[in-house]
């Protein structure tokens, strides 16, 4: 299969706004996914349905409230371009985090059940061999939770490489910028006459996501057994 | 006095008490099964908060519900040696033994790794993963891992069960080394007084 200059910019696009929206998020849904997992608070069901909102939300909502809260006039979105001159709209970065938004409820899901199959007895071995909770998190929890880490973040991979309404709501469908592969299919369909290249970016997309979902489930099943699963 | 514990415990619904006075070098803690033994070492460990009480190791308050004192459990160093071994599972033997020794203070130490490997008969499981381990050996191991945490005690849960007479016998014969040459209180925890009548100095039952 032969692709145009045109498509593997596209393509290389869409990988990187996906690795940026992974890496702004995995500390964030592991920190989420430990407290969720491992704490009793109040709130806690409040947060855990809020974490879960994208799943459900129509996408163009959480792009609109996205818009609101980052864009230029908004009160996240006016901070960040005062102190640090970043804008997110229109560009690149806030693709990123449209994407980042829309795969965090899979990653927090992924993770916490990972979390919660560490046995919280040996927490308390560490503890009692001299550890603190910190110390027994770090040698502990975290190590036997990182195929569930590497899981989670395979499948907001594939979730960011699918996004579409949030992106297109609040950063738009540029080329070169904010044009990732769904939204370079959609433009496609919009212009008579390329049947072609619209069918070459969704058969990429499906290798891509296939390939992003399959190793995720490879990576819980190799570790916890193959009764245990992701999806 | 090695071990002064004198506890109320609140497990789920269930209240359980427990006082024990001991100078013995080894005390057992005796009783049928669900009567709250494990839930007393756990107190004792730190690993549960007692609803009111004490506890002293050695003249050492690790608990008093009335002055407010409650070590944490690193502070406690208890050798915990728990009836399911509780071996790091993605730590080889060697990693597990060195997980405590590393964590005290050199200070502290009371015992070299290449005693412990000596007398619990370990040498050849140092490259070994946890799960490859029998019944027997996974039990040698989680003691020595216990005794280079440089415990102030020992805490052994069923050390015993589950072992085939001859494992028991073997393990049984450790215990008392292990009470005989080195200079740490020991409290056993067992269903069977039959089983404790050799190795314990003074034996609690409970329930």
């Amino acid at each position: 299969m032969i692709l145009t200059d045109a498509e593997w910019a596209v393509i290389a696009l869409s990988l990187r706004v996906s690795l940026v929206a992974v890496l702004l998020t995995l500390p964030i849904a592991y920190a989420l996914a430990w407290l969720i997992a491992r704490r009793r608070f109040p709130g806690r069901m409040l947060l855990d349905a809020a974490v879960h909102l994208p799943l459900v939300l129509p996408p163009v909502v959480t792009g609109w409230l996205l818009l609101i809260v980052l864009g230029r006039n908004g009160p996240v979105g006016s901070w960040l371009e005062a102190a640090f001159g970043i804008t997110l709209v229109f560009n690149w970065l806030g693709a990123a985090v449209a994407a980042a938004v829309m795969a965090l409820p899979l990653m927090v899901r992924a993770m916490r059940l990972s979390i919660e199959a560490v046995d919280r007895r040996l927490v308390g071995a560490a503890r009692t061999l001299g550890a603190s909770q910190f110390k027994a998190f770090v040698t502990i929890t975290l190590p036997l939770s990182l195929p569930g880490i590497a899981a989670g973040a395979m499948l907001g991979f594939a979730r960011s490489l699918g996004e579409f309404g949030a992106t297109i709501t609040f950063a738009a469908n540029i080329e070169g910028q904010t044009r990732t592969l769904p939204l370079a299919i959609y433009s496609g369909l919009q212009v008579p006459g390329n049947e072609d290249a619209v069918a070459r970016l969704a058969v990429i997309a499906i290798i891509l996501s296939l390939g992003a979902l399959i190793i995720s489930e490879w990576l819980v099943r190799r570790s916890q057994g193959s009764r245990a699963h992701v999806l | 006095m090695s071990f002064d514990v004198d506890l109320e415990l609140l497990v789920g619904e269930r209240r359980i008490t427990c006082a024990l006075a001991s100078h013995a070098k080894l005390t057992a803690l005796v009783g049928p099964s669900g009567v709250g033994k494990t839930s007393v070492l756990n107190a004792i460990s730190g690993l549960l908060k007692p609803v009111s009480g004490r506890v002293t190791v050695s003249d050492d308050v690790l608990f008093d519900s009335d002055r407010a004192i409650n070590l944490t459990p690193e502070t406690r160093r208890a050798g915990y040696v728990f009836q399911d071994a509780r071996l790091f599972p993605h730590q080889r033997v060697e990693a597990n033994l060195a997980y405590g020794e590393k964590l005290a203070a050199a200070a502290d130490r009371w015992i070299t790794r290449r005693e412990v490997i000596a007398m619990l008969d370990i040498g050849d499981l140092l490259g070994r993963w946890p799960a490859t381990l029998s019944g027997g050996e996974t039990r040698r191991v989680a003691i020595a891992r216990a005794l280079l945490s440089a415990p102030r005690f020992l805490l052994l849960d069923e050390p015993l069960a589950s072992l085939d007479p001859a494992r028991a016998e073997r393990l049984s014969l450790l215990i008392e080394r292990i009470r005989d040459e080195l200079a740490v209180p020991i409290l056993l925890v067992s269903h069977s007084v039959r089983e404790v009548e050799r190795l314990a100095g003074h034996v609690v039952e409970m329930g």
